[in-house]
């Protein structure tokens, strides 16, 4: 056991948002606002290819057709999109040849951060990509991975190295006008992560990307595009973090996932962004749109602990096209004081004998509100489909609210669908209990809350669990009433 | 060891429970407390621990010389203070393991002792598991969740055995065993029995005094203990019931 309960204590002692610092750095930004001029700047500014800024122009005119979705239970003011810097790059930007040659003061953001590359490096051979305001900074342990044959670099530099893979798989999984978030991203989106596993390949390390908003009034979106080949193996993680700030900040990222035959991608998220003070000033949107695609045989594994942002859009999906292909979400969604989170997951069954499992856990604190929104499809020739939901929630105050929106659509009379659900509020007998122990209330809820969460924790790769685990704390501190 | 002076004590803006308790434990000693349904059993077990809901009106309790009302419901756990619930509570998702590891540390800080190393902490998790013939299994499952009963109060004084208290409080151990399981139970509290423990021990019945000897038994009705013995005093409980005591009382 790496991890005891008292370091968890000291790790407790600032209750404040501890992610709350902005990195003095000079930032290259665009003027504010949305326009075809924008787009054009973005996409010269990229050095890009004509085929992308076209795909970013049809994007945009797709958008410009499309309204902000309203269904959603959350309730916020829209943001202005034409007060949004869409481009802000740190000034140096150059090319890191390696971790060595990255800015002593980003290394430091980064530490701040809890990540510490060196350490990183030695202990768990994780390879690091960060994003700070759209830009990727640092792809750590690219040589070693090269050797296999893995591509992970930013979005970028994808384009200009490896522009045919980008091309063939960029949009296939969340096509431009998929919906007004997504449409947006595909016109302004300026950076990202690109991950590729040969055929065959297991790669050998944890891929991580660490995303950070740091400029005042800009936006973030980034492209993710993980593409795995007949047989490969990866287990992808992304962590993301922003400054406190007083205005809202919008984050809609697009994640596309193709796992093609036999493949497996393992996706984990810890979402931190920041969620807004106590009276419910400031924080960021993350309207974020994530898909996967399951080819014959391939599986996909959406891990998500979510804690931060002021709202969150957010239904990380599969589509499990190709038969015996299995789709997995594991959510654990936390919301205090005027958070607002409605998240969830699509499964939709194309193929034979597909499989898809949800094990969703909502804990709601403060004046919160938390609901889980899911869709199992079984489409008329997926024969022998199978579904497993389970959709729990935690209520940690009288003030708070906890919703399940749970949509089944069943076109094949084969299909097996179970569904549970749950509601119940964390116990003053639990909290009794266990004080009674010696355990104090902090501790106790701690305990109770991570036990509560074990089955979706237990699903994140070590080092992760051990900072989810960490975070629920922290964003629970004093929340029962 | 523990000292309680007239103590009243009534659920948070209701009727009065306990209404002038005395009572006096000292180390080395089992008391028993016995009375009819109502008499303030568990609320005295209740207060004692801390547990929210009562308000305490009038009265005194120290134990090992500091004001025990004065302290955090955990901090009395830290002093040494136990219960072992009637009706132990389940917490899903957190192993037993687990959650004795970070009570044993917590109350050990409190007392400047060192955490235990792992094996340490495991030899005594063993020992404890033997005295109440605990399967070692039930100890890595989660707190409490799908035990029986039995296994749930054999659970509670695996936990006393852990935690080492100076002063237990057994809130109907009894209640919801069989004989064998009684006897168990009974056994493990027995060799926990020292010099320098105490034991309180709340029950309805008699039985369970057959294989615990009590030092003291007193009745607990309507908020008092209105009576003092030797063990043979619940024999005669059992016998005649609670009602004479109030004819007794009457009398006088």
């Amino acid at each position: 056991m790496g991890y005891t309960e008292d370091e968890l204590a000291k790790d407790l002692e600032s209750q404040e948002y501890k992610f709350g610092f902005t990195s003095d750095f000079k930032a290259d930004r665009a003027p504010d606002g949305i326009n075809e001029d924008i787009i054009r700047f973005i996409s010269a500014k990229k050095e890009e290819p004509e085929w992308l800024l076209e795909k970013r122009l049809q994007a945009y005119k797709a958008w410009m057709q499309m309204k902000e979705p309203e269904w959603a239970h959350v309730h916020y003011e829209k943001p202005s999109f034409q007060d949004i810097c869409y481009y802000a790059a740190p000034e140096q930007t150059k090319k890191y040849e390696s971790w060595d040659d990255v800015d002593p003061e980003m290394k430091e953001t980064m530490s701040k951060l809890g990540i510490s590359m060196e350490e990183q490096k030695k202990l768990t051979g994780t390879a690091v990509d960060f994003v700070m305001d759209s830009v990727s900074v640092a792809t750590s342990f690219k040589k070693k991975l090269n050797e296999l044959g893995i591509i992970f670099c930013s979005f970028s530099e994808a384009v200009q190295e490896y522009p045919e893979l980008v091309k063939k798989h960029m949009g296939t999984v969340v096509p431009h006008q998929d919906n007004f978030y997504a449409a947006l991203n595909s016109a302004v989106f300026t950076d990202g992560s690109f991950c590729y596993i040969p055929e065959g390949v297991t790669c050998p390390m944890e891929l991580s990307t660490y995303f950070r908003i740091n400029e005042s009034g800009t936006g973030q979106f980034e492209r993710t595009l993980v593409v795995a080949e007949k047989g490969a193996y990866v287990s992808y993680l992304e962590g993301c973090t922003a400054p406190m700030r007083d205005e809202n900040q919008l984050h809609a990222a697009v994640v596309e996932l193709v796992a093609k035959e036999d493949a497996e991608i393992k996706y984990s998220t810890v979402q931190n962004w920041y969620p807004g003070d106590k009276d419910g000033k400031g924080g960021v949107f993350n309207f974020v749109t994530k898909r996967g695609l399951c080819e014959k045989n391939a599986k996909i594994s959406w891990t998500q602990v979510e804690t931060g942002s002021a709202v969150t859009w957010k239904y990380p999906s599969c589509i499990l096209k190709g038969d015996n292909s299995t789709g997995e979400f594991y959510s654990v969604a936390v919301t205090n004081n005027y958070q607002q989170a409605d998240t969830g997951t699509k499964m939709v069954h194309l193929g034979k004998n597909t499989k898809s499992t949800i094990i969703s856990k909502g804990i709601s604190a403060g004046q919160s509100e938390n609901s889980y929104r899911g869709l199992v499809q079984i489409h008329p020739k997926a024969e022998n489909a199978r579904n497993f939901s389970q959709c729990d929630s935690l209520l940690m105050t009288d003030r708070s609210g906890a919703h399940t929106f749970p949509y089944i659509e069943c076109k094949n009379n084969s299909a097996k669908i179970e569904h549970e659900a749950t509601t119940s509020k964390i116990g003053e007998d639990q909290i009794f209990y266990c004080k009674q122990r010696g355990i104090d209330e902090e501790k106790a809820i701690g305990l109770i809350v991570n036990g509560y969460c074990k089955e979706v924790l237990n699903k994140l790769p070590m080092e992760f669990a051990v900072e989810a685990q960490k975070l629920l704390e922290i964003s629970l501190e004093n929340s029962v009433g | 060891m523990l000292t309680i002076k007239n103590l009243h004590a009534s659920v948070e803006e209701g009727a009065e429970i306990l209404k002038g308790l005395n009572m006096e434990v000292n180390a080395g000693e089992v008391h028993a407390i016995m009375g009819p349904n109502g008499a303030g059993k568990s609320t005295l077990a209740a207060v004692l621990a801390g547990k929210e809901g009562y308000d305490i009106t009038q009265g005194e309790v120290s134990f090992d010389g500091k004001d025990l009302l004065e302290l955090e419901t955990e901090d009395r756990a830290k002093e040494g203070m136990f219960l072992a619930f009637q009706y132990p509570v389940e917490i899903p998702g957190v192993s037993n393991i687990n959650f004795l590891k970070t009570a044993l540390n917590e109350i050990r800080e409190y007392r400047g002792e060192e955490a235990l190393n792992a094996k340490d902490f495991m030899a005594r998790v063993r020992k404890s598991s033997e005295i109440v013939n605990l399967d070692p299994k039930l100890a890595s499952r989660s707190v409490n969740a799908g035990f029986s009963g039995g296994e749930k109060k054999r659970n509670e004084i695996f936990q006393m055995a852990m935690l080492e208290p100076k002063l237990s409080i057994l809130d109907e151990t009894d209640s919801g065993l069989d004989i064998d399981a009684l006897k168990v139970v009974s056994d493990g509290v027995n060799k926990l029995r020292s010099k320098d423990n105490a034991v309180i021990i709340i029950t309805h019945y008699q039985r369970l005094l057959d294989y615990i000897t009590p030092d003291y038994v007193h009745v607990l009705a309507d908020g008092k203990i209105v009576k003092t013995g030797p063990k043979e005093l619940a024999l005669e409980l059992e016998e005649k019931g609670y009602d004479w005591l109030n004819e007794e009382k009457e009398t006088v």
